[in-house]
């Protein structure tokens, strides 16, 4: 599988998203700057977390705008995989390729640390390597991953099995004392329409090695790449 | 020479210049000086940049060893860990600007610290800050603590590095005048440091990074004076950080400095332009000549004097190879970072500074800088504190529930509050997050990991201010030890009051003493440091605070120790000798209500001794659970590792210790609590009484409470009170 990572000014886990798709693929994914307008054929882009052009306005407002993400657009309506991981989740839904958006963290503070997260669909790419309902342990670290939309897209997203990941207890539980942010409906993840797009506030990448302290981020990276081959 | 304004003695002063030192610079000049010069020496000759009143002292302080390659002096210290690689940091202090304006003056220094570090051509890899508040229910507290967490936050998470560790204290002494201490720790190759020793007559000086502003002008002075009540007053000299426009400034620094453009370096830190034009060409014994009207400034009308004096963020200085230029410029541009060729290097040995067309200064360099004043100022040594024998403390109805309060207090609860606002994981190879002895993160592509810790007992160095010393640079290398890792050198931050009163210096010389002596004894020399001074508001000191920030290498972060206990049925050792001291400790004050008396000694042969041994164990594979003993002594030690680990304890008061109490809570130095399974205990014990280790058996592993000597409290409940202080406390608002 051939992957390539958008890396904006202000990107910052550009490198944690390329060892984790070095890990699954083998192979170094191809880095894009945010300049280049020509997207190599590719798979699967993945777009990073960090703080793209400083989001000193509202968080990925100006990256989605930026001419590389456009082609990811285009490219992502033609059918190929795009997942936007924290900052990039923020990103493709300020593009438009997600509903809805990510407010500020309800305590208004930045937070880091393990979640529970659990699978609410193995039906996509992403989440085949998972059973639905299985619970991981993943790190957030985010200030901006407040999930809101309206109530008719929830329902929609809900009906249309769209909700990929919700924050939760270590048994799976939903409660607010789970939610690291105050999601709305404790959404940590959705899927586009067409299931080739995936955003989530939670870091799969930093969860692939023992060093991590879990590697259970490591089957979504593998799913992808049994995806396509 | 422009606008000739005549320099009062008024003026003079408000530069913060006595009127010896304003006759040295008129000796220097031969000349009255204008007001960009005054405004040059006035910076340059701060406390802050002169290291006026602690030069003598410094001095006394161990700076070498095999693997040291750049001591004191450059932007950070360098040291060699082996494969070709060298860890470079530095801590530095933010004091007064975070009182000021608690958010930006945490994120500059954040930003400070890590320019210095990128700026030898590391990549920062980790963070830690050392933090001191006021009393939790000052009024100014809440509202500081708030700020500064997220001010540090807010930078180093943009940055993409992690903030890994540090420490936060709360002490009354602190109310109006906390300290804020940054420390950096990043990577590079040994063969490729930058220094900043200007080079090459002809060479072009140039600008890159943010534009010059008019704040942080003075930020340098301000920093070498007492607060007083109006320091509100001095918001303008807070500079503002933009975290984004360094990550840009770190990767364009880092992609040209892999090319062979670069001749010198030198951010642009306190007292800016100045300083860094000052010190690249006094390093290199050369002169140095700018354009003012060159320099990048987002206002306008800005004159030489502000140019020069402002401390605006995210800018360096940079001399390069005439013929790199194209290729530095198209790098700086790709990032959309300023570039701006302002000036070049003279063989005249002055600094001249042209403006409008017109000189603004011309000023000799080496005298500026090796004319600095020194001052030996007078100093008393500190009272020394009687002992506090373990009987005249009251021990407490219940050893348990003293526990619980003392777990649940300001300087002992959970740091979690402060430690989940950092992103602690970007990059991937944090090891070991906040909450245990060190902080470990691995470097790529490798097995090694580099293993840090701040640490300082202020209460101590009150006390006793050379055993204080000591204490902190041997409890450093001793979390360094207690994770497995080799301990290499040290930064520190020295946080005094003024120098100018002869019981403050002698808090700063005799904690020298005992900082150099503990450096000696444990092969750990000072690589970097800062000082700061004046920490006092309204005449009042902090309390003496030479903060240490140790490194250290572990050759494979597999066999890396943790706090936590991992199983059940594990024997619980104590390693190093327990005499039950009591005295300024943390049960003393907070269960007996006294802040009192000698602080533990510091042994530090026994330290090397029982460090040694901890650490052979720890490589050799066979002991993965250990924990240092330090503030709240050993049954805090244990609780912690129980509730790291989510399993409890059964413990038994030896018969030998004369008061449980202190037994279980004095602070005495030079231990380790471990935990091995059941089968290992005795080949593990024999071999501490081979290497002349004191050890005893505590207890064992298992259930979810902590059991001492019958009776019984719940983990959950223990928890409840260590988790619970600073959501309160913050979330009152």
């Amino acid at each position: 599988m051939k992957s390539a990572i958008v890396v904006f000014p202000g990107s910052n886990r550009e490198g944690d998203a390329k060892a984790a798709l070095k890990q699954a693929t083998g192979k170094d994914p191809i880095m894009v700057w945010h300049r280049d307008t020509a997207l190599p054929k590719v798979d699967l882009v993945l777009v990073p977390g960090g703080f793209s052009y400083g989001d000193y306005l509202r968080c990925g407002a100006i990256a989605a705008n930026s001419p590389v993400l456009r082609e990811v657009k285009a490219r992502a309506e033609g059918g190929m995989a795009v997942i936007g991981i924290c900052n990039g989740f923020q990103i493709i839904t300020e593009a438009g390729l997600l509903p809805g958006v990510l407010l500020r963290n309800a305590n208004l503070k930045f937070v880091c640390r393990n979640v529970g997260l659990r699978v609410e669909t193995s039906g996509s790419r992403f989440t085949a390597g998972y059973k639905k309902g299985q619970v991981l342990s993943i790190p957030v670290a985010h200030h901006d991953g407040n999930y809101f939309a309206d109530p008719r897209t929830l329902d929609e997203l809900e009906a249309e099995d769209r909700i990929a990941f919700r924050y939760c207890g270590p048994e799976g539980r939903l409660d607010s004392v789970y939610n690291p942010n105050g999601s709305i409906r404790h959404i940590a993840g959705i899927l586009n329409k067409k299931r080739n797009v995936l955003g989530l506030m939670p870091h799969p990448e930093n969860a692939i090695e023992p060093l991590h302290g879990s590697t259970d981020g490591k089957a979504l990276f593998t799913s992808m790449v049994e995806a396509v081959s | 020479m422009s606008k000739v304004q005549k320099i009062t003695p008024e003026i003079v002063a408000e530069h913060g210049l006595s009127a010896d030192e304003y006759k040295l610079v008129l000796e220097i000049m031969g000349r009255e000086p204008s007001m960009t010069e005054l405004g040059i020496f006035s910076v340059m000759w701060s406390e802050h940049c002169s290291y006026k009143s602690s030069k003598v002292h410094l001095k006394k302080l161990p700076t070498s060893a095999p693997w040291v390659i750049q001591g004191p002096g450059e932007n950070a210290g360098v040291i060699d860990i082996g494969d070709g690689q060298a860890a470079v940091f530095k801590m530095e202090s933010h004091n007064h600007p975070s009182f000021i304006e608690p958010y930006q003056g945490a994120a500059t220094g954040v930003g400070g610290i890590m320019r210095d570090v990128f700026t030898m051509g590391a990549r920062p890899i980790a963070n830690l800050n050392a933090l001191r508040f006021g009393e939790p229910n000052d009024p100014k507290t809440r509202h500081l603590v708030s700020g500064v967490v997220a001010g540090i936050g807010g930078y180093g998470n943009c940055m993409g590095v992690p903030t890994v560790g540090g420490e936060v204290n709360f002490h009354a002494s602190y109310n109006g005048n906390i300290l804020v201490n940054a420390m950096t720790v990043g990577l590079a190759d040994a063969d490729k440091i930058f220094y900043s020793a200007a080079a090459g007559v002809g060479n072009p000086v140039i600008y890159v990074g943010a534009k010059t502003g008019r704040d942080g002008i003075h930020g340098a002075t301000m920093a070498s004076a007492e607060f007083t009540e109006d320091s509100e007053e001095k918001r303008p000299t807070v500079q503002v950080g933009d975290p984004f426009t360094e990550k840009l400034l770190l990767e364009a620094c880092l992609e040209l400095m892999a090319t062979d453009a670069i001749v010198a370096i030198q951010d642009m830190g306190a007292a800016g332009l100045t300083s860094s034009s000052v010190e690249m060409s006094s390093k290199g014994g050369l002169g140095i000549e700018l354009d003012l009207d060159k320099v990048p400034v987002r206002e306008t009308h800005m004159t030489a004097y502000e140019i020069m004096l402002s401390e605006s963020q995210e800018r360096m200085l940079m001399v390069l190879k005439p013929e790199a230029m194209d290729k530095a410029r198209a790098i700086f541009e790709k990032w959309e970072l300023d570039f701006a060729e302002i000036g070049r290097l003279t063989d005249t040995g002055h600094l001249v500074l042209k403006k409008d067309g017109e000189v603004a200064a011309d000023m000799p360099v080496a005298p500026l800088v090796e004319k600095a004043p020194v001052y030996e100022r007078p100093w008393v040594p500190t009272p020394a504190q009687a002992e506090i024998a373990a009987r005249d403390v009251p021990a407490p109805n219940d050893l348990l529930s003293a526990l619980k309060t003392m777990l649940g207090s300001a300087d002992l609860a959970s740091r979690r509050w402060v430690w989940e606002q950092y992103d602690h994981l970007v990059m991937g190879h944090t090891a070991q997050r906040p909450g245990g002895d060190a902080a470990v993160v691995r470097l790529p592509d490798s097995a090694k990991a580099l293993a840090m810790t701040s640490d300082c007992t202020p209460r101590y160095v009150f006390a006793d201010p050379k055993t204080g010393g000591a204490q902190a640079v041997a409890e450093t290398w001793r979390n360094l030890t207690a994770v497995g890792a080799r301990p290499l050198a040290i930064t520190d931050n020295m946080n005094f009051g003024n120098p100018q009163r002869p019981e403050i210096m002698g808090q700063f010389a005799l904690s020298i003493e005992g900082m150099a002596e503990a450096c000696k004894a444990l092969d750990y020399p000072v690589v970097s440091g800062n000082v700061s001074l004046y920490n006092e508001t309204n005449g009042k000191g902090i309390l003496p605070t030479p903060t240490i920030g140790g490194v250290g290498v572990m050759a494979d972060v597999a066999r890396m120790a943790t706090i936590a206990f991992k199983a059940k049925a594990e024997t619980v050792l104590l390693l190093g000798e327990t005499r039950g001291w009591l005295g300024q400790s943390i049960y003393l004050r907070e269960i007996a209500g006294r802040e009192a008396g000698a602080p533990p000694p510091v042994d530090l042969a026994a330290e090397r001794r029982n460090g040694d041994f901890v650490r052979g164990v720890i490589e050799a594979g066979a002991l993965v659970t250990c924990h240092d003993v330090s503030d709240g002594g050993l049954l805090v030690a244990v609780a912690e590792m129980a509730l790291a680990g989510g399993i409890g304890a059964n413990l038994v008061t030896p018969k030998d210790a004369a008061e449980a109490h202190a037994f279980w809570f004095g602070e005495d130095q030079a231990r380790y609590v471990i935990a091995v399974p059941g089968g290992e205990a005795a080949a593990v014990m024999t071999r501490a009484k081979a290497a002349g280790v004191p050890v005893a058996i505590l207890g064992e592993t298992g259930g979810d409470a902590l059991s001492l000597d019958g009776r019984s409290l719940k983990l959950a409940e223990l928890k409840g009170a260590h988790e619970s202080f600073l959501p309160r406390l913050m979330g009152a608002a």
